[in-house]
């Protein structure tokens, strides 16, 4: 039995609510497919006893389930490619440099799901960077469900997960085999942070960053949500620092406050200086004396 | 572009012919290593060649060393499509000149990626000279 139209409407008016996501109209059977392992889990006979169920009862884990089926979290190690053979060979060179002498770097994996990009991004690191060894580098994982940020935590996948986007060689060199999984070392693990965050929310206490990904997530969001995004993001970028959006995403029409640089088929995007909001003096890691990222110093610089 | 799938299953050998062409890549199968010996010396040059490890007869590892050891092969790329997930294996082929390594079980999108990461997906630039 298929949903109905007002199971489905109240499916999408809760996800919405609770994560900003969008189901467009006309995906009731994907719904259906995504809902019916939660259901079976549950011991309910289908999606249509789930949907009964979260509407009677208040939000619990069983909410946040139906939440988790219903984000996309498709991912993959060095997923596109090109996108980090621009980090690698452009982005991560110049902030580098940029950093040589408070040998800090931060970089946020936005709507990290599973955590293989914010793995890739540490393995870049070690892989091509090998002067950042012993700097002071934060790479932050981020996620609305903790499902999948409990999964990253743990840094263990399936064959499956790590013949998909990863080179052989560095499957060899970073990760160790674990049965039929792969667990990642350690010296890659302790690069990564992970803690939940829902981006259509405020967002607390986040650091200034030199490189955020927030790839192939705005797609879902309604223009209001994502203009609330790009706003917060100018207030934890750092003024000098890149965002990279995914490959069909563009914020061109969202106002002026990035300007866009396009490379390798690969379009990323940094504040415009002469628009830098005022800088967010309330992060939680400070920045040393004279380090380039203090507030004073950014918004002197617009 | 070109490529030889070697593998004695004939499943994945479907499954790889039908996973390549759509991506434009004319495929030319082998049953076992000695077959795909004989093609590689007779027929014309290849962009590719994916090894199955374990074949009757002459098997993908040695193969691998056959073609590595001949330059006439040094524009060809070579990817090891077995269920060998031993480390020390893999670390073998890699050594050996192996350019990549899909472990089975495998999917489209894994191919399509491993594709990507030897920039298989673009024209060989003395191909398409």
């Amino acid at each position: 039995m298929a949903l109905g139209v007002a199971e489905f409407e109240y499916l999408r008016r809760f996800v919405r609510e609770h994560s900003a996501i969008v189901i467009e109209g006309g995906k009731e059977a994907m719904a259906e497919l995504r809902l019916g392992p939660v259901a079976t889990q549950e011991g309910l006979p289908s999606a249509q006893h789930l949907l009964l169920r979260l509407r009677e009862e208040a939000f619990h884990g069983l909410h946040r389930k139906v939440l988790d089926a219903m984000t996309n979290n498709e991912t993959s190690f060095f997923r596109d490619l090109t996108p980090f053979e621009v980090l690698r060979n452009e982005i991560l060179p110049e902030v580098i440099a940029r950093r040589a002498s408070s040998r800090r770097l931060s970089i946020w994996s936005a709507a990290c799901s599973t955590g293989q990009e914010a793995y890739s991004l540490a393995i870049t690191l070690r892989e091509h960077f090998p002067q950042t060894r012993d700097w002071s580098i934060s790479i932050q994982g981020t996620d609305i469900s903790t499902t999948v940020l409990e999964y990253a935590q743990r840094g263990r996948y399936t064959q499956l997960e790590v013949n998909r986007g990863l080179p052989v060689r560095l499957l060899a060199k970073y990760f160790l085999a674990h049965g039929m999984d792969w667990q990642i070392k350690d010296d890659i693990r302790k690069l990564v942070e992970f803690s939940p965050l829902n981006l259509s929310k405020a967002w607390t206490t986040l650091p200034l960053f030199d490189i955020v990904l927030l790839r192939n997530l705005l797609i879902y969001f309604e223009p209001e949500t994502r203009q609330h995004v790009l706003r917060s993001m100018q207030k934890v970028l750092h003024p000098e620092g890149y965002l990279l959006l995914g490959g069909p995403e563009s914020v061109s029409h969202l106002g002026p406050e990035f300007e866009t640089v396009i490379t390798k088929n690969v379009t990323y995007y940094r504040l415009c200086r002469e628009q830098l909001p005022a800088v967010n003096c309330a992060r939680t890691i400070p920045g040393p004396p004279g380090e380039s990222d203090s507030c004073n110093t950014n918004r002197a610089r617009c | 572009m070109k490529a030889l799938v070697a593998d004695d299953s004939n499943l994945i050998r479907h499954f790889l012919r039908k996973l390549l062409e759509p991506e434009g890549i004319e495929v030319t199968e082998a049953v076992d290593g000695m077959e795909a010996l004989q093609t590689l010396q007779t027929g014309g040059p290849l962009d590719l060649a994916l090894l199955d490890w374990k074949m009757p007869g002459m098997d993908g590892y040695d193969l691998l060393q056959i073609i590595r050891a001949d330059h006439k092969f040094d524009d060809m790329q070579v990817m090891m499509v077995t269920t060998e997930t031993d480390m020390a294996l893999v670390n073998q082929a890699m050594d050996s000149g192996a350019n990549e390594y899909i472990m089975k079980p495998f999917s489209k999108d894994v191919v399509l990626e491993k594709l990507r990461l030897l920039h298989l997906d673009q024209p060989h630039p003395k191909r398409s000279e």
